[in-house]
């Protein structure tokens, strides 16, 4: 047991924040925000060729660093920590998964190279509209689109929402349900390139400006054989585990960034004076930063352990035992880091009064990344239903 | 970063889950799942017995150094102890007090003369101790501890003059370590000293405290000239010898804690699923917090543990008392809205309470007994993020 970073993972760390502090101000994050693209270009070249991070996940034999979840994890809290606008969420915590989980040798090398490489985007879709009708689920019974076998390969058509960077990624990796099919049933992923003939993808403008998503409709889009994922496998095992990493990914952003509107908080709150004090000497403001330092501490305990089980379960040598704990892990780590993160947030507008209320502070950006987060792959309250379903049936 | 145990550490853990297969059977059968905050007053005698039991096996001071008598295991080991101490249901510790805080400040700041006369005690569960710090006007404010100690005329030594409060098991305890007044005028931190007294001499009366839960093992204990055996450190390192101590409290132990925790949690899981309670949407969502928020406390001491952060001051464990009393208050509740009407009907006539209601009642002290729940958010406020200190007042 060595619950801790290690020197490698502490220097990873430290260098993806010194790094992120430097280029994802609040000035680039309000440039970037507005853009149709919603991230500097620019930006993310220096990310892929400087710092590798897209790197971080894929194997050796690909060009990649073939580092684990806990690395990608201790990134991912300091991008969350400066909002950073990039498609590293989309690329990495969803589409190298789907790659190292279920793609095949072709795929594999078709695809890690060319993202290692910086040149390619990648990300997951899979929602349809009824997701939102159903309150906000995400798993098998939300899919948007379906597909049909052709004498060529197969046909995809439907309507995908939510998708992020839906309308930039170079490769989305889509999960459809065959037509007709029902429940875990039919359910398979395929490989669409941005350019395949058909598929219509749209900005999609949100609350939050920060992470932007598309909608994407896919009509009678034919792709080959080749592009289907783990033909064999059961798709829908292989999508729930897919969503259980992007939990841990968005998790472990949720996590830095509750940490960042609390340290925004307690150095306003030192700066500000009233009566004659600095209003951060004040016990029912100290009080209010004590739970939200609470709620960031075992958030960071919840996001490790999940990061630590996930390794283990895509580890082909991992522990079974934790491995199986994956989709519980990464429900609490969902659940806890969703309703801290918004915790924060709004806390934080309250401990910076008035300003907190406006466009100029930064609070808001954050407040309103809180709950678009939290909505995505389901709020506190669905994975806590999750949860009560293992534990009572 | 790895949470997966080394083949040693399981074979350790199979050693201790095998003694305590082995032992807690016959007289001591009775005592699984018992003691325990809430639970105290129950099998004292029994769970003394007990303490020797463990010590004959070679499973007390297991932390301690060998040079002192322990068994010198790494943290790994003192964590699978507890866990698997705990999932057996093997008794509350009486003698944990003497092991877990008086042996370690000896061990520390003790002579050698004084490790020789007080460990062997601990380690065979023969000798219990019980703390003397807090008092009717000192309890979050420690340092304003009145109780003196004055030189002993006669036998060369120290007199202890004074009142405590809230000494858990002092009824039971063998020997008091006092935190009383070295110097008649002194304030605050300075001129304090941290005496050792034994609780059999005519000088030591102890008043039990009927609780709210109509049991008692907190005490009231009066000192009237009574003889200090023994001043650890020197008259006027009190202060530095009493908050050292405060670290110990901090250790393993929280993950058997846990374990007690998770017993108590599996209770109410299966009540709920028994009584059709599981089927309400707002006791799943409850249920299922209840449960989150005990896995992540035991990834979160096992950070802590691991000294995650640097500095002893690290925030994983500046949030630990306060996330653990919290979160076992709700439990409490959690037990109540759970059995519904029925739990409100107690065991039997006068007060004999379930286990599930002195969880209830008892959980209300867990967020003011070793710091409240306010004093533990300026703490974290304060050391962990650097906001102003709480202004010291003085009544004229």
């Amino acid at each position: 047991m060595e619950f801790r970073f290690t020197d490698e993972q502490n220097m990873i760390r430290d260098s993806a924040a010194a790094f992120l502090q430097d280029v994802s101000t609040p000035a680039a994050v309000r440039k970037a925000m507005v853009t149709e693209a919603g991230y500097d270009p620019e930006l993310w070249r220096r990310i892929c060729q400087e710092l590798c991070f897209q790197a971080i996940t894929v194997p050796e034999a690909y060009g990649g660093m073939g580092l684990g979840q806990v690395e990608l994890a201790a990134v991912l809290e300091q991008m969350g920590r400066v909002l950073l606008c990039s498609p590293f969420f989309a690329t990495v915590g969803l589409g190298v998964n789907a790659l190292l989980l279920a793609g095949s040798e072709a795929q594999k090398q078709q695809y890690l190279p060319a993202i290692v490489a910086g040149e390619l985007t990648a990300t997951l879709a899979w929602t349809g509209p009824q997701a939102a009708r159903r309150g906000g689920q995400w798993g098998c019974e939300a899919l948007g689109a379906e597909w049909q076998k052709t004498a060529e390969g197969y046909q995809l058509s439907g309507e995908l929402r939510y998708v992020i960077d839906g309308h930039t990624a170079g490769l989305l990796i889509v999960a459809a349900r065959q037509a007709a099919s029902q429940g875990r049933e039919g359910i398979a992923l395929f490989c669409v390139p941005a350019g395949s003939q058909g598929l219509n993808r749209q900005w999609q403008p949100g609350m939050d400006q920060t992470r932007h998503q598309a909608r994407i409709v896919l009509n009678q889009v034919c792709l080959p054989e080749s592009a289907r994922l783990a033909p064999e496998a059961d798709g829908a095992a292989v999508l729930e585990t897919l969503l259980d990493l992007a939990k841990l990914a968005m998790a472990a952003e949720q996590a830095g960034a509750a940490r960042q509107v609390l340290d925004m908080s307690v150095s306003y709150m030192q700066a500000r004076v009233q009566f004659g004090r600095p209003v951060a000497g004040y016990q029912a403001l100290k009080h209010k930063a004590a739970d939200m330092l609470l709620k960031c501490e075992v958030s960071r305990s919840a996001v490790y352990y999940a990061a630590c089980v996930a390794q283990e379960a895509i580890d082909p040598d991992g522990d079974k035992t934790l491995a199986g704990e994956l989709r519980e892990a990464a429900a609490m780590a969902k659940a806890y880091c969703s309703d801290t993160f918004f915790f924060n947030a709004g806390t934080a507008i309250q401990l910076h009064g008035g300003v907190g209320f406006t466009w100029e502070y930064d609070v808001h950006l954050y407040f309103k990344r809180a709950k678009a987060s939290e909505l995505y792959l389901g709020s506190g309250a669905a994975q806590r239903e999750l949860i009560a379903s293992l534990l009572l049936g | 970063m790895k949470l997966t145990f080394s083949a040693e550490d399981e074979a350790f853990r199979a050693e201790i889950a095998g003694w305590l297969r082995k032992n807690l059977v016959g007289e001591f059968a009775a005592l699984r799942f018992r003691g325990g905050p809430g639970d105290e007053h129950m099998f004292p005698a029994e769970r003394k017995r007990w303490e020797q039991k463990l010590a004959e096996g070679g499973w007390t001071g297991i932390g301690w150094p060998r040079a002192d008598g322990g068994r010198g295991c790494s943290i790994e080991q003192q964590v699978i102890f507890h866990e698997e101490y705990a999932r057996a249901g093997a008794p509350g510790r009486v003698g944990h007090i003497g092991e877990g805080l008086a042996g370690p400040t000896l061990i520390a700041f003790g002579s050698e003369a004084q490790k020789l006369k007080y460990l062997p005690g601990i380690l065979a569960g023969t000798e219990l101790w019980c703390q003397g710090y807090s008092e009717p006007g000192a309890g979050s404010d420690l340092a304003n501890v009145k109780t003196r100690a004055r030189p002993d005329p006669v036998g060369g030594g120290w007199l202890i003059n004074g009142q405590k409060v809230w000494t858990s098991l002092a009824h039971e305890a063998d020997w008091c370590f006092v935190l009383a007044r070295t110097e008649p005028d002194s304030q605050g931190h300075k001129g304090l000293g941290f005496f050792l007294v034994s609780m059999h001499q005519p000088g030591v009366v102890v008043r039990p405290i009927e609780q709210l839960t109509g049991t008692s093992e907190f005490n009231e204990v009066f000192f009237d000239d009574a003889v200090a055996a023994d001043i650890v450190g020197e008259p006027g390192d009190g202060w530095k010898v009493a908050m050292a101590l405060l670290g110990f409290e901090r250790g393993v132990s929280t993950l058997g804690q846990q374990m007690q925790f998770q017993n108590e949690l599996d209770e109410i899981i299966r009540i709920a699923k028994s009584n059709g309670a599981a089927v309400d949407p707002v006791i799943r969502q409850r249920i299922a917090e209840a449960h989150t928020g005990l896995r992540l406390m035991r990834y979160n001491a096992m950070r802590m543990l691991s000294g995650s952060d640097s500095g002893h001051d690290q925030a994983s464990s500046l949030v630990y008392k306060l996330h653990w009393a919290s979160w076992h208050r709700n439990l409490g509740v959690l037990a109540m809205d759970v059995l519904g009407p029925e739990a409100e009907i107690i065991e039997s006539a006068p007060y004999n309470l379930t286990r599930l209601q002195s969880l209830f009642l008892f959980t209300r002290s867990d967020t003011i007994y070793g710091g409240t729940n306010q004093i533990q958010r300026n703490i974290i406020a304060e050391r962990g993020l650097g906001m102003p200190k709480e202004p010291k007042g003085k009544l004229s």
